[in-house]
């Protein structure tokens, strides 16, 4: 292999498995729904939830792989949470229970 | 209201909207979803408040005639009870938009219930049950409660049905044999064939021809000015922000708010929302309820705590009560005397006036 063109494919790989595998994802809250329905995450990967609807929503899980509550926020801003065990967690709305997602952390 | 001045009209107009609109416009506003309505009759920005004619059914329970019939002569049968003296529509009055007109229902015996009857008008168009939510589908509701011991309330559970006791019962009845077997061929009498029947029924009870859903489709007329301003109100964030929690098109966004009623602040307050889903935003939350039809169903709230709209609507101007788990919807707001007139004007604008209900003949 041409070693000149290491760097160049190295960033692709590294580009493509940021998007891939990131340890940050987003989930957002618009429309009254969570943009996706379902998301496969790895262990320790972090999941930003930002709500893009005019008013307040929650998330929550009492799931034993990771039980959060993200309390309520307004438009605009985000909450974190950080999956450090494998697992199915399912996400809800405590507001709105229509709406809810789940999450594998492999 | 409808002395009022033509001046005055347009005054408060540009004051309500806060933008100067020539004479004829009709105003236009940012409501709590952020979209841009337009507020004229038939306008197409207000199509999202418009209710299908026909709510969605389960695929194994799809509305019929003669299920729908089946399930108004159970809903109207004492038979159907334990006691046999209690019938569905002891607490859900059709004359009393399918509620009771009490503060908290009224049991056999005169035992008073923890909480008030809610209308049946509209479920079918609602994804949620129960005050607290407990019960996920119109069948499961009849069918009652999910092993819970303390759930007095659940359907039929509170009213009275025991095992076997009203099946039985039915099951002698001739009339009941054949309708049952009309409505849902070979499935017999059954907790879920009587459960069906009956959510088949309540789908079927719909209020979708209001003065404002005929002003939605264009009937200019239908509803008067003072109306009109209340529902602008209703939707603007900056002013009332009512469909914030009350969404098109059924004026319930099958969501749980604490909305600070002074029940709330009592030694031992029901939990509602909390007691199924133990976050702390759902302390004291309840069940948001549609308003269709909410100008016949007074007392308010699930407490019964509101006694007419009007104090529904002061509760809300001043931001709620109890504020130690308020919903961050909620917010003091700035509604004068005049606001509230058109508020609660826009409220009796939801009421489909229908004929006198016809009770069903049972069968024998
Ligand atoms: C003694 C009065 C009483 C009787 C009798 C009664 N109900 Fe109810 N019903 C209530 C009350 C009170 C609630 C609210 C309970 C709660 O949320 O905890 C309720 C709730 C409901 C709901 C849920 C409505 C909603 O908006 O979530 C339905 C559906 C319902 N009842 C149907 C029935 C049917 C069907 C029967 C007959 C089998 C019946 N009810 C008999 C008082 C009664
Ligand atoms: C934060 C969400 C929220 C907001 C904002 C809100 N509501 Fe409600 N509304 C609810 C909930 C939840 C209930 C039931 C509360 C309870 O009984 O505990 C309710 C109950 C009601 C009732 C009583 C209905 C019945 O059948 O008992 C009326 C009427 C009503 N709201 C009208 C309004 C109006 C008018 C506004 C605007 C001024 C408004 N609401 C703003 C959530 C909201
Ligand atoms: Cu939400």
């Amino acid at each position: 292999m041409n070693m000149k063109a290491m760097p160049l494919i190295t960033l692709a790989i590294l580009t493509a498995s940021v998007a891939a595998q990131a340890s940050e994802n987003e989930v957002s809250q618009k429309n009254k729904t969570f943009s996706v329905k379902t998301l496969k995450i790895k262990k320790g990967d972090t999941v930003s939830f930002p709500n893009q609807d005019p008013f307040f929503h929650n998330v929550f899980s009492l799931s034993p792989a990771k039980t959060f509550d993200l309390g309520s926020y307004p438009s605009g801003e985000t909450r974190k949470v950080t999956f450090d065990k494998s697992g199915t967690v399912d996400v809800e709305c405590a507001i709105h229970p229509h709406m809810h997602m789940s999450i594998t952390v492999e | 209201m409808k002395t009022l001045s033509i001046k005055r009209t347009l005054l408060l107009a540009a004051t309500v909207f806060s933008v100067y609109q020539p004479v004829l416009a009709a105003p236009v506003l940012v409501d709590t979803d952020a979209d841009t309505v337009t507020l004229a009759a038939g306008h197409p920005s207000l199509k999202k408040w418009l209710l299908p004619d026909t709510p969605p059914a389960p695929p194994d329970n799809l509305s019929t005639p003669e299920r729908v019939k089946l399930g108004e002569m159970l809903f109207f049968d004492p038979r159907l009870s334990g006691t046999g003296q209690v019938t569905c529509v002891s607490c859900h009055l059709p004359e009393r938009g399918w509620s009771d007109g009490l503060p908290t229902s009224v049991r056999f015996l005169g035992e008073v219930m923890a909480v008030a009857s809610p209308t049946i008008v509209n479920l079918g168009y609602n994804s949620i049950y129960m005050w607290d939510g407990r019960q996920p589908t119109l069948e499961k509701q009849g069918v009652g409660g999910q092993g819970v011991k303390a759930d007095i309330n659940a359907g039929m559970t509170h009213f009275g049905f025991k095992d076997g006791v009203h099946l039985t019962r039915l099951a002698k009845v001739p009339g009941y044999v054949e309708l049952f077997e009309k409505a849902y061929p070979g499935q017999g009498i059954t907790r879920e064939t009587v459960a069906k029947a009956i959510a088949a029924f309540e789908r079927s009870v719909i209020s979708n021809n209001s003065p404002f859903d005929r002003w939605l489709r264009g009937d200019k007329d239908a509803i008067d000015e003072s109306q009109q301003r209340g529902f602008a109100l209703f939707i603007d964030p900056a002013r009332a922000n009512c469909s914030v929690c009350h969404w098109a098109p059924n004026f319930t966004d099958n969501g749980f708010h604490n909305v600070g009623l002074k029940s709330f602040g009592a030694s031992k307050p029901d939990l509602g929302r909390y007691k199924q889903r133990p976050v702390r935003l759902m302390r004291g939350a309840f069940k948001t309820p549609t308003l269709r039809d909410v100008g016949l169903t007074a007392p308010y709230f699930h407490d019964g705590s509101a006694t007419l709209l009007r104090d529904v609507l002061k509760h809300y101007a001043r931001g709620g009560d109890d504020h130690s788990n308020l919903s961050p919807n909620m917010h003091a707001l700035a509604l004068s005397e005049q606001d509230m007139d058109d508020l609660e004007a826009f409220l009796h604008a939801l009421t489909t006036s229908n004929k006198p209900y016809v009770y069903p003949l049972l069968p024998n």
